[in-house]
């Protein structure tokens, strides 16, 4: 009872904030004058702020500041120990750093380590924290491109890479990160560069607490999809969320800019009504993955669970089983990938959820920019089985989505489900799947796939049960985060061009229009079958079978 | 003209990206975070921001172990939940046990070696159930458990895999010399388990037995937190313990519930979380007020 109050009261707010927000990022980051403080960034950078790139040197300089940012990254990880403020850690091996670096700056942010005995405070700020702003934006720039791309007719500039990240940076990020930082900090969140210190217990044991620039980083982890902790147990951890306050404001800001960033496109299309419609979707979607969690972590099905009494192990007290529901739910919906609870040890079904929101390609509503795209491509979908149906040639927004446009959404919905299974099976074929588990039988195919699943759809979250820390898993790990975060941007932008290319074709009495509830009924039903094909083998053999058997 | 347009596009980007890089580092890496930190000096921000220290030492945010040198709880102090952090409430150490809901086969400590061995989470919450049961003389008894705090799970192998008759009946979780929870099951003598046998033919049975459905030992008193440094419980292990910290103290149970309501916290507005009580506030508290005579 309390738990869908808390549920309405904590969803009402992100529906009424996205309003304003979204409004505002539209006229953030879409045309208008200049900054001067920006006019000087990119004086410095060496930018022309006033031309724009057509798809390819679009993708080239976004993966060009991604490379940058993987190697600064990189030197800064395995640099560590010789670097101020490292709190005593030593450098990272390569392997771990590689990974690192490749996690904060695909926006995934697994982490294959503890936090507490691995990263100083350098490293949380001038190497995480800055990737989790960078990372983020990028996102959105690959959709502004995408976006520019459906509404521009007859030409083949998308827009500029550089005033698109910066614009996003300093326009919504930062304003943002410094707001909520301080209210976080008012409830309770430490900010500080102490390094530990040894305090005596009122038993009169020892106690090492930490420091840390807590409340700085935990608005950009959040708001950004990026979702890695300074501590090991991230959300959890009562640094990082201290109350039950705190986590309502966490789960706000995990769905905030990609629930507002739909009413953005409404705006830049010119059709509100469309934004509505997408939120639509991503509503039902959301809807249907809370309440199937909600009732598999209620219903005490597991043999833990009944003894226990509830699905109690591995939850936060202040918390509760209902907030850490949500909060999972939100997490991996939105590409976040935060944990205020051990997904581990939630219910089979619950734990089968979470797995679901990913695998649904995180559209619900996904990731920073990134949730977006995907909600597009899966409305084009819609629209092209539709455009079938009635015997119609397919259009989106006076668009035709014709062979050469399908190809381009077919390779970008193929990425994440071959790479899924595929590193997933090559795990398990080479024994290295089965070595890292921590749960015996289902439920370690369950954490294994979760694992790639994750790694791919750059989310980050983790079953924290299956051990990622061995050479092979961090360089398998690697790859599947490069060939989730960026194949699909590589087709996505290609789409962009190609679209941006066209004539906006005349809309006729026999065109499908993607709006209605006969719409949004069959966008969601895409998305959900599409999903479904792919991966309800893998999820037979690992939730399913532990929840039901 | 800037530099960037005399170069090949390419380059080019590489060249703005590095910068770019190095300008963000500078700005959202160093700037953003310090200025952060500045404005958490002022008064009203600072004492959260500096961890939220208390009085009798530690931070009433980060759980504390209340356990005497061997280990045992201290019966003048309020308990607070297993910790899976480090040896427990290692606050340099978050860490959740990760043991999910069909965690219930032990692997049983070899001979001589006693670190060879790994409890499934059914027989953590079995033994904690029984260990708190007996300090607060409670019964202790729990679903899935046996009397002696295990698992009650049954491996049991049949003549068609996993159809077919009952041929051998394994208690898993109960190591020899240890007497089964069952005689028999489906007419076959359950035997003990020897550690270090091969059990893996056998069907994975766990018997339900007769305890309560609502056991007198709360949920959060068995089951470890996502971080190992959980500082609160819930009310009713705070009312489960009332009696033996009024009786350790020699104080009245109703003066110990007036401290545990003041360190209970409610839901946020009337919504939010759940109602909690803070053991290490609740604990410096009580040494405060009314301190253990002789200690």
């Amino acid at each position: 009872m309390y738990g869908w109050l808390q549920a309405t009261l904590i969803l009402a707010v992100v529906v009424g904030l996205h309003v304003p927000l979204g409004d505002y990022m539209a006229r953030a980051l879409d045309g208008g004058p200049h900054k001067r403080a920006e006019r000087v960034l990119y004086k410095v950078c060496g930018i022309d702020p006033d031309s724009e790139q057509d798809w390819r040197h679009y993708l080239f300089a976004l993966l060009a500041f991604s490379l940058a940012g993987i190697a600064a990254l990189f030197a800064l990880f395995t640099l560590q120990a010789k670097l101020p403020w490292s709190t005593g850690h030593a450098g990272m091996p390569w392997r771990l750093a590689l990974h690192t670096a490749v996690s904060f700056t695909t926006n995934t942010s697994w982490q294959n380590y503890a936090g507490e005995s691995t990263t100083g405070h350098l490293a949380v700020m001038a190497g995480l924290g800055v990737q989790a702003f960078a990372s983020a934006a990028v996102g959105i720039c690959a959709a502004l491109a995408l976006v520019r791309g459906l509404v521009r007719r007859d030409t083949d500039r998308l827009g500029n890479f550089w005033v698109d990240l910066i614009r996003t940076l300093f326009r919504i990020m930062v304003p943002l990160s410094i707001v909520f930082g301080i209210v976080l900090i008012a409830l309770g969140v430490p900010q500080n560069l102490d390094s530990a210190h040894t305090a005596t217990t009122i038993a009169g044991g020892q106690q090492t607490l930490l420091g840390g620039p807590v409340g700085s980083w935990e608005p950009i982890k959040l708001m950004s999809g990026d979702g890695g902790g300074i501590f090991n147990a991230s959300s959890a951890h009562p640094f990082e969320n201290p109350s039950a306050y705190t986590n309502a404001i966490e789960i706000v800001l995990m769905l905030l800019i990609p629930t507002a960033f739909i009413r953005t496109y409404g705006r830049m299309i010119g059709s509100l009504r469309q934004g509505w419609t997408l939120l639509a979707v991503v509503g039902i979607l959301f809807g249907l993955l809370l309440a199937v969690g909600s009732i598999a972590q209620s219903a005490h099905n597991g043999t833990v669970t009944q003894a226990v009494g509830g699905q109690y192990e591995g939850t936060e007290t202040r918390v509760g089983i209902p907030g850490s529901t949500l909060f999972g739910v939100a997490a991996t919906g939105s590409a976040d990938g935060a944990a205020n609870a051990s997904y581990d040890s939630f219910s089979s079904i619950g734990g089968g959820v979470l797995l679901s929101a990913m695998m649904l390609g995180e559209i619900a509503p996904g990731g920073t920019g990134s949730g977006l795209y995907g909600l597009i491509v899966a409305v084009m979908i819609a629209v092209f089985i539709g455009g079938l149906m009635v015997g119609r040639t397919p259009e989106y927004l006076r668009k035709r989505i014709g062979f050469p446009e399908m190809r381009y959404v077919v390779l970008y919905a193929l990425v994440a489900p071959t790479a899924i299974l595929g590193c997933s099976a090559i795990a398990v074929a080479l024994g290295e799947g089965q070595s890292s588990m921590g749960n015996p039988g289902p439920h370690g195919l369950t954490e294994l796939v979760y694992a790639y699943t994750s790694n791919v759809q750059s989310n980050g979250s983790a079953m924290a049960g299956f051990n990622g820390a061995t050479d092979f898993h961090n360089l398998l790990m690697t790859a599947a985060m490069l060939i989730g975060r960026y194949v699909p941007m590589v087709f996505l932008l290609a789409l962009a061009g190609r679209l941006a290319r066209q004539q906006p074709g005349v809309v006729t009495v026999g065109t499908l229009q993607a709006r209605g509830v006969n719409f949004v009924a069959l966008a969601t039903g895409a998305a959900l079958i599409l999903a479904l094909l792919n991966f309800l083998p893998a999820l037979s053999l690992g939730p399913l079978a532990e929840g039901l058997l | 003209m800037n530099l960037l347009s005399r170069m090949p596009s390419w380059v080019g980007h590489h060249v703005a990206a590095i910068r770019v890089v190095i300008v963000l580092t500078l700005v959202l890496g160093l700037a953003y975070p310090l200025a952060m930190t500045a404005i958490a000096q002022i008064p009203g921000l600072h004492d959260n921001a500096h961890g939220s220290r208390i009085a009798g030492g530690g931070s009433k945010l980060i759980g504390q172990s209340f356990l005497d040198k061997k280990g045992n709880p201290i019966p003048s102090y309020f308990q607070p939940r297993p910790s899976d952090a480090g040896t427990g409430y290692d606050a340099s150490a978050s860490a959740a046990g990760n043991l999910g809901p069909e965690s219930t086969v032990d692997v049983l400590p070899v001979k001589g070696q006693p670190d060879s061995g790994k409890q499934s989470l059914l027989t953590q919450v079995c033994s904690r159930s029984k260990a708190v049961g007996e300090l607060e003389h409670v019964d202790g008894s729990r679903p899935y458990c046996t009397a002696d705090g295990v698992g009650a799970v049954l491996g049991v192998f049949r003549d068609g895999g996993t159809t077919g008759k009952a041929t051998r009946v394994v208690s898993l979780d109960q190591a020899c010399p240890a007497k089964p929870f069952l005689a028999t099951y489906e007419g076959v003598t359950v035997e003990c388990a020897k550690p270090g046998a091969d059990y893996s033919k056998a069907l994975v049975t766990p018997i339900r037995g007769d305890a309560p459905a609502h056991p007198k030992v709360p949920a959060d008193a068995v089951t470890a937190s996502a971080s190992g440094l959980d500082p609160q419980i819930s009310p009713a292990y705070a009312e489960l313990q009332t009696p033996r910290i009024a009786h350790a103290r020699g104080m009245s149970e109703t003066a110990v519930r007036k401290l545990i309501d003041r360190y209970t916290s409610g839901r946020g507005l009337g919504i939010l979380g759940e109602p909690a009580v803070n053991v290490v506030e609740l604990n410096a508290a009580l040494d405060r007020t009314q301190p253990v005579k002789g200690a």
